[in-house]
């Protein structure tokens, strides 16, 4: 890196002060939804495991999952799971160059926030 | 690295609120990033009013007005105060724009001013562009051709000409690549969008016949495939142009040509 900071200079303040805007938004989500299913993937693989191991084991975590607090984790889940399926959609239409107009990545982005709700609706309704 | 709070040397402390001036009805509230080099104190916030009544519409004439009215130590660049030059570019109201072009009409309440987002300070307004402009030098920004060079000049068609249109206009003022948290992080590493659109600039040129060679540079992990799309480039470009756009036509030129 060039000789950028010679005299102690200060860093110029960025996130604290760049306004939030739906499309840096809906990419950090993204990013978000993306680890937090990896946490999500591990508990369920949790709950697969517990069911191979043993019946007392296998109901206390059921029951765990089964919860209200496991039932509100799963519906969130299922919520993040669609937004970052959607996310994924949105970046293999912008990889064909298509979309990449600010008005219209911004509808995309409006697109998957009111599209993972909706298919969360309709995904809880169906199980 | 992200790095989500700023260095110790880097935190804000409120600073100095200066004076009204007297006999103004329509004034406004400015509150403007300051660091001098020279007291060895931490960069401030200063609060300023300004009389709209006698201030012209655009941020850097009210830059210009504090600086001659009420605090001529206030450091910013500025020249040509028509958008065309890109010196006057900062963070106002959060985004990142050129001053002279910027009206304050657009502004809703007080008018925060910050230099360009994550860059070395020089003093107040003054971001240090070194690599900034070191990155731009490094995609070889200029016509590279290996056949032999024509009696006159390297003619292109109306069509291919047209293909440079959206990219050439760039002024470099550097307010796409400071609002990219991708260069936020990885700037030392990642080209940016500004530099990016440049290299797309001279890609696509139909006269140019380095077109490998500039994209063999950038096959890397950072240089290029930093960017992941988030967009604040197109948002805040103030001669609207598309960064991102240019990138991703680079990213699907390196898959075409493996093909």
């Amino acid at each position: 890196m060039a000789d950028v900071n010679r005299g102690n200079r200060p860093l110029s303040p960025h996130l604290t002060i760049y306004r939030p805007q739906l499309n840096s938004i809906t990419s950090i989500f993204v990013r978000i939804t993306g680890n937090g299913l990896i946490v999500g993937a591990i508990a369920v693989v949790w709950w697969l495991m517990a069911a191979a191991s043993g019946a007392a084991y296998f109901d206390m975590i059921d029951g765990l999952v089964t919860s209200v607090l496991g039932d509100i984790v799963m519906a969130l889940s299922v919520l993040a799971l669609w937004y970052h399926a959607l996310g994924g959609v949105r970046h293999l239409i912008w990889d064909t160059g298509r979309a990449l107009d600010v008005e219209t990545s911004d509808k995309l982005g409006w697109g998957m926030i009111i599209g993972s709700v909706v298919l969360t609706a309709l995904t809880l309704i169906a199980i | 690295m992200v790095e989500l709070t700023l260095p110790k040397n880097s935190r804000i402390r409120t600073g100095k609120t200066w004076p009204k001036p007297e006999g103004a009805t329509n004034l406004r509230k400015f509150q403007i990033y300051r660091w001098n080099p020279d007291d060895g104190e931490n960069p401030r916030v200063d609060t300023y009013w300004v009389d709209m009544d006698s201030c012209g519409p655009m941020v850097l004439d009210a830059l210009i007005k504090i600086k001659n009215e009420i605090d001529p130590t206030l450091t910013f660049r500025r020249s040509c105060r028509e958008g065309i030059c890109g010196s006057c570019a900062m963070n106002i109201d959060g985004i990142n724009t050129l001053a002279c072009i910027y009206g304050m009409d657009e502004i809703k309440g007080d008018v925060k001013i910050y230099p360009l987002p994550h860059m070395p300070v020089i003093k107040d307004l003054i971001p240090d562009l070194t690599h900034f402009y070191a990155q731009h030098a490094s995609i070889m920004p200029w016509l590279e051709t290996k056949t032999q060079r024509p009696e006159k000049e390297w003619r292109q068609s109306i069509e291919d000409r047209k293909k440079l249109d959206g990219l050439y206009e760039c002024v470099m003022c550097a307010s796409c690549s400071t609002s990219c948290p991708s260069y936020w992080w990885n700037g030392d590493r990642y080209l940016g969008p500004a530099a990016l659109l440049h290299a797309y600039r001279w890609i696509i040129d139909s006269r140019d016949e380095a077109t490998g060679e500039r994209l063999d540079d950038l096959e890397d992990p950072f240089k290029l495939y930093r960017c992941h799309t988030i967009m604040n480039c197109a948002k805040t470009c103030p001669k609207g142009l598309n960064p991102a756009k240019a990138i991703a036509e680079i990213k699907k030129m390196m898959v075409e040509r493996q093909l």
